[in-house]
């Protein structure tokens, strides 16, 4: 490094490389910035069905059929679980509460497990919200409450079927 | 008339207050920058779930699978049409798995599927993906704020 000792005994360094580079580190850091919205995963445990060995287990519940129909469109046309249908604007939020109903105080929420039986031509947003509202809430305080953590699809159904 | 020439002044500009805020940007621009969104592809529009909330820690041997929105499957920047093409790429990173003494059933699947895109497609990827042998699927979504 240049060091230049000045009349007064000052030594004056010389600040033109430092600068070259941070301003080169600026600029590499400027154009490599992407702007991207924070994402987030639902985990979901599929094996290949194979037959089950042994005795079943007495504290597992049967899995929760969650039935969505589509509309030629792919738009959600029905939902319904066992005999039960949801509709209206907050299908979503009455889905949500049966199966908070059947799960109960949490205590069999390890155990519970959704099964998503979906049209082929469904649009996925929409089984993303039912994913969302069977698994859980946020609270107000943006804490998550969650339920069932369990979640299956059935055996895809055929493109021309529903 | 005479003129005196003044001897040249060398005038010194403080440069502290700029190397500083220099420093400041590159600090912000260091802790700003992910490299997670290298795997995002503007073709992937994601749907959004109050839920959706990033993995605590690294995900083991994740393998990240895009659906587009017409149902053809990006990996890589490689775009296979149908879910069956994928089999002899999935059935390659199973060996390099075992390979490496890993299980292909401890791997992740990242989906990454476009929010329109037909749900069966979805499924018929993930078939495709438990015929070879993998097992633990994670659905991809954007985080949005909770009702």
């Amino acid at each position: 490094m240049k060091v230049k000792r000045a009349a007064g005994g000052k030594i004056a360094i010389d600040m033109t490389p430092m600068i070259d580079i941070v301003f080169q580190l600026l600029t590499f850091f400027v154009m490599t910035l992407q702007i991207t919205t924070a994402e987030g995963d639902f985990n979901i445990k599929m094996p290949l069905a194979a037959p089950r060995a042994g005795v079943p287990d007495p504290n597992q519940l049967p899995p929760m059929k969650v039935r969505l129909t589509a509309n030629s469109d792919g738009t959600l046309a029905g939902m319904s679980m066992n005999d039960r249908t949801f509709s209206g604007a907050d299908r979503w939020r009455q889905l949500h509460n049966h199966i908070a109903g059947v799960v109960g105080d949490g205590s069999l929420a390890a155990s519970a497990e959704v099964e998503l039986d979906c049209d082929f031509n469904l649009r996925y947003s929409n089984v993303i919200e039912a994913i969302t509202a069977v698994s859980g809430s946020v609270n107000p305080d943006g804490t998550i409450v969650k339920m069932v953590e369990k979640i299956k699809f059935s055996p895809p159904r055929p493109e021309t079927g529903g | 008339m005479k003129v005196k020439a003044k001897p040249a002044e060398m005038v010194e500009i403080d440069m502290t207050p700029m190397i500083d805020m220099t420093f400041q940007l590159i600090a912000f621009f260091m802790i700003l920058i992910n490299f997670d969104a290298a795997e995002q592809d503007e073709r992937i529009k994601l749907p959004g779930s109050a839920l959706a909330k990033p993995h605590d820690g690294p995900l083991e041997s994740p393998i990240t699978l895009q659906v587009t929105r017409n149902g053809a499957t990006l990996i890589g920047g490689t775009l296979y049409a149908t879910p069956e093409s994928l089999t002899p790429l999935l059935k390659s990173e199973k060996y390099v798995m075992e390979s490496q003494g890993k299980s292909e059933k401890n791997a992740t699947i990242i989906v990454r599927a476009h929010k329109d895109v037909k749900t069966g497609q979805v499924q018929k990827l993930i078939k495709v993906c438990q015929e070879v042998g993998f097992e633990k699927f994670t659905l991809r979504a954007k985080e949005e704020v909770g009702y």
